[in-house]
């Protein structure tokens, strides 16, 4: 993609030459001679640009091509309409802002704007583990999940065939027919084995165990007619669904005990007594989500309390970092102090320490039993640093704070050198002690300087994953809720923890509206940043 | 050439001064490095300041001496961890517990491990972060720049519009999005598995839209303070745009093009929470991920490879970063100021 930009920027130019462009400056220049710029390379740019546009044209075709296959018009749609704006951005004279700014804004456009747009919307769904896909595949799923042997049915002989990483059954029929098939195409007959399938040997069947025992052929069309499973690579069985699914109704039908599971509108099936099918399927399901995280105290209680301290971990945290930044730049800021540039490289080294490691690192030292600190510092002692809930979020403040000063430490000292030397001498004249000149004047003139940074720090920290998650991974867990939330989670790791995280269950929709949540929260902290800084009005 | 090694930070009417310093620091030759660690680690030539007696001791002591003392404190407390993981990283024992005895027995057996372990393999995982991370930082610089120039030198309806827009957007982490991105990166894989969901290809690109808006700004700024009349000059002489912006842009600003580049270098190293998302194939995951799971859970086991491998991914970041210490700091703050 960058050489392609690359390419046809170097065209746009010659382009240039023979129009004049009326977006820009360049056209305008009265001075501007394009005859001189009429040269081959010209030619060799039109050529390269009309080759990368060709390529991205055919990528896009083949995209558009697939995705209409699988029926996604609107993606397809899309597609078609930004291609046909990059072409024209590239092959129309002139636009010259645009060919510069197109590459840069498509991934921005796709990878920071759209994607935010998209929380909003799966904010509104139920998507996660319980419900990730369409009802098709949910009904599908639940089918190949519930089957069991059907009784007494003959054995079919087998040979497992592979081909890349797909597996299938060569199955030999009772009446001495072959039939093949994989997992998504039912057995058809065949006369031998199919082209690039190999037949896996004894050592391989063990090799590829769980993939064998994966292998899962339908029988027919009909996904009630059951599939032909193996355990061994050699002998099939026919195992059926004990849950029948009815087309018409639209309905799950235990064939045991008689329970019919509807579809009850939240993309599930549920029976009567109020028992779900899994999985579920994707559905729209309003401002459930919105409205769990503030009714459901299972959540909410949590998330108070997460909010509180992402405030309070941002806020302590940018405060001792400056504070202990602030104090070493002060002792080291010494005209005539000796070694002072070698102390300097020292002090700020654990700031040039990846910060992913120093979670990693800092959580080792501080394990409870076995831990540097407690082990060989204090003697032997038993202290629950990350165990518990008070220690834990002190020690993540420690641990972000050895990570942090340093920037401080680099920024304050960068500040002081830069006070004006003749108002610190008009004090001085004045009379004032070495105290007063500082309290009165350095600091003042410092915070000015240094200010804009804390806010930035404060928004730095406020979604300070690695260290967080680093050191504690959130723990330890709040006692009162299912979900795995902590002490010490700030919002951004409960997100991820909700989302990805291990126990209770991934759920995208909760987690796509807490993140809109912490979206509102961040547009007023920058409502506030810029008014401080007044940045948005220096844009000229 | 002392205001130049200072890192310099602050004031708005500083910022241009910081950057006019980066410029001709860089601009001046190749052995900024050099000349960045000299100056550092040189001696300052003053007469050494002998306590003659009490009385000046005290002196010394209250002007200069409590000052020693304290950085001596700081650095101590800076450097034992990092002293502590290097020696866990050489301790053959290997296990949390055996670690605590600082540099006891010292054995390569840890390193050793990471490269012959098959159930670790993290010449695979620093590969993988090297790739990653270089593509990232080139293909950013390269489209931050060519954004930046439009920006800065060329005049169109809503450019002000996508100033601000950009100046807002780097507000919002991308990390936010996660869920969102996954999903999406889902779909993607439907339709182009080699850029979807578990490919470096699409962390890539996810990696590209989360840093455009902040380094196209950061080197916005930058760009305005290269004087216009150069590229005028240019433009007189018959110069297209695109030449303006290889041959006399791109040199001219080449101090922000390292920054951005190492930035984004050193800041994609160490994202943990796309990647884990992304890369689920234990080969094609990043150090990152890799020594995470390595401890979280059999911490006390793996601590010794653990630290081998934190040690071998944090030397040429901490290298990297000490080199360029004061060009990182100064482009940290004309970033978070503007």
């Amino acid at each position: 993609m960058a050489t392609a930009d690359q390419g046809t920027v170097n065209e746009g130019s010659a382009k240039q030459s023979t129009t004049a462009a009326p977006a820009n400056r360049w056209g305008d220049d009265p001075l501007f001679k394009p005859k001189k710029r009429l040269t081959s390379g010209g030619l060799l740019a039109l050529l390269v640009k009309v080759i990368l546009l060709g390529i991205i044209d055919a990528v896009a075709i083949l995209a558009v091509y697939i995705l209409v296959g699988k029926g996604d018009w609107i993606a397809a749609g899309v597609l078609v309409i930004v291609v046909a704006l990059v072409n024209f951005v590239y092959l129309r004279p002139g636009l010259l802002p645009g060919k510069y700014l197109t590459p840069g804004l498509f991934f921005l456009a796709i990878f920071q704007i759209f994607v935010i747009v998209y929380t909003a919307f799966i904010a509104f769904t139920n998507a996660g583990d319980a419900h990730n896909s369409t009802k098709e595949d949910a009904i599908a799923q639940i089918i190949s999940t519930s089957q069991d042997r059907v009784p007494d049915s003959p054995s079919y002989t087998v040979q497992v065939l592979k081909q890349g990483d797909q597996f299938g059954l060569l199955v030999a029929e009772p009446g001495g027919d072959l039939s093949f098939g994989t997992n998504e195409q039912p057995l058809e007959e065949v006369n031998g084995p199919p082209d690039g399938w190999d037949e896996l040997n004894l050592n391989q069947i063990i090799r590829f165990q769980d993939e064998v025992l994966a292998v899962n052929v339908p029988i027919s069309d009909d996904i009630n007619d059951g599939t032909l499973r193996t355990s061994d690579g050699q002998n099939a069985f026919v195992f059926t669904s004990s849950l029948e699914y009815d087309e018409s109704a639209d309905t799950f039908t235990d064939a045991e005990t008689g329970v019919v599971y509807v579809d009850d509108g939240e993309g599930n099936f549920r029976a009567e007594n109020g028992e779900t099918l899994t999985p579920g399927w994707r559905v729209f399901i309003g401002l459930d989500n919105f409205a769990s995280v503030f009714t459901n105290e299972q959540i909410r209680d949590p998330l108070l309390r997460v909010t509180i301290w992402t405030f309070v971990f941002a806020a302590l945290s940018t405060l001792v970092c400056f504070a202990f930044g602030l104090f070493l730049a002060i002792v080291l800021n010494h005209p005539t102090l000796r070694g002072k540039k070698v102390y300097r490289i020292l002090v700020i080294l654990p700031y040039a320490f990846p910060a992913y490691l120093t979670g990693l690192v800092w959580a080792g030292m501080l394990n409870q039993e076995f831990g540097y600190i407690n082990e060989v510092l204090l003697n032997g002692a038993s202290i629950p640093w990350l165990a518990d809930p008070w220690l834990a979020r002190f020690s993540v403040i420690f641990v972000n704070m050895w990570l942090g000063y340093g920037y401080m430490f680099l920024v304050c000292t960068g500040a002081l050198q830069s006070l004006p030397d003749d108002i610190v001498e008009a004090g001085k004249v004045d009379g004032a002690s070495a105290w007063r000149i500082f309290r009165s004047i350095k600091m003042p003139l410092l915070f000015v300087a240094v200010a804009p940074l804390l806010i930035a720090t404060f928004a730095y920290n406020f979604n300070n994953f690695g260290v967080i998650y680093m050191l504690t991974r959130g723990n330890p867990r709040f006692t009162d809720t299912t979900l795995d939330i902590g002490a010490t989670d700030i919002m951004i790791t409960m997100v991820y923890k909700v989302a990805f995280g291990g126990g209770g269950g991934r759920d995208l929709g909760l987690a796509s509206a807490l993140s809109i949540l912490i979206f509102i929260i961040v547009t007023v902290v920058a409502i506030v940043s810029f008014r401080q800084t007044k940045a948005l009005e220096d844009i000229n | 050439m002392s205001e130049n090694t200072e890192p310099t930070a602050g004031t708005r009417r500083e910022r241009t001064a910081t950057q006019g310093a980066v410029l001709g620091a860089f601009g001046g030759a190749g052995v900024v490095e050099g000349e960045l660690m000299g100056e550092a680690l040189k001696t300052e030539h003053r007469p050494p300041v002998i306590p003659q007696n009490r009385q000046s001791f005290r002196k010394w002591f209250a002007d200069k001496g409590w000052r020693h003392i304290v950085a001596w404190l700081a650095i101590i407390f800076a450097l034992f961890p990092l002293l502590y993981i290097l020696s866990a990283s050489l301790n053959p024992i290997g296990t949390l517990t055996g670690s605590n005895q600082l540099f006891s027995s010292i054995s390569t057996t840890n390193y050793e491990r990471l490269f012959n372990d098959p159930a670790v393999p993290y010449g695979a995982w620093y590969i993988n972060t090297l790739i990653i991370a270089t593509v990232t930082s080139v293909a950013t610089v390269f489209l931050c720049a060519l954004g930046a120039y439009a920006f800065s030198r060329m005049r169109f309806r809503g450019r002000r519009f996508g100033l601000a827009t950009l100046l807002v957007l780097q507000m919002f982490p991308q990390l936010l999005a996660i869920t969102a991105i996954f999903l999406l990166m889902i779909q993607i894989s439907d339709v182009f598995p080699a850029i979807g969901l578990g490919t470096h290809a699409g962390l890539i690109m996810i990696y590209l839209g989360g840093a455009l808006g902040v380094n196209i700004f950061l080197m916005y700024g930058f760009f305005n303070t290269i004087p216009p009349a150069l590229d005028e000059a240019a433009k007189i002489d018959g110069a297209g745009h695109a030449r303006v912006f290889f041959t006399i842009m791109l040199p001219l600003v080449t101090p922000i093009l390292i920054v951005v580049g190492l930035l984004t270098f050193i800041g994609t190293i160490g994202e943990f929470a796309i990647a884990s998302v992304i890369l689920t194939d234990p080969n094609q995951q990043t150090v990152a991920i890799g020594l995470f799971q390595l401890v979280s859970g059999f911490q006390s086991q793996n601590w010794g490879i653990f630290s081998a491998g934190a040690i071998l991914a944090a030397l040429p970041v901490m290298v990297i970063f000490l080199f360029s210490q004061k060009y990182i700091a100064g482009g940290l703050v004309s970033g978070s100021v503007k």
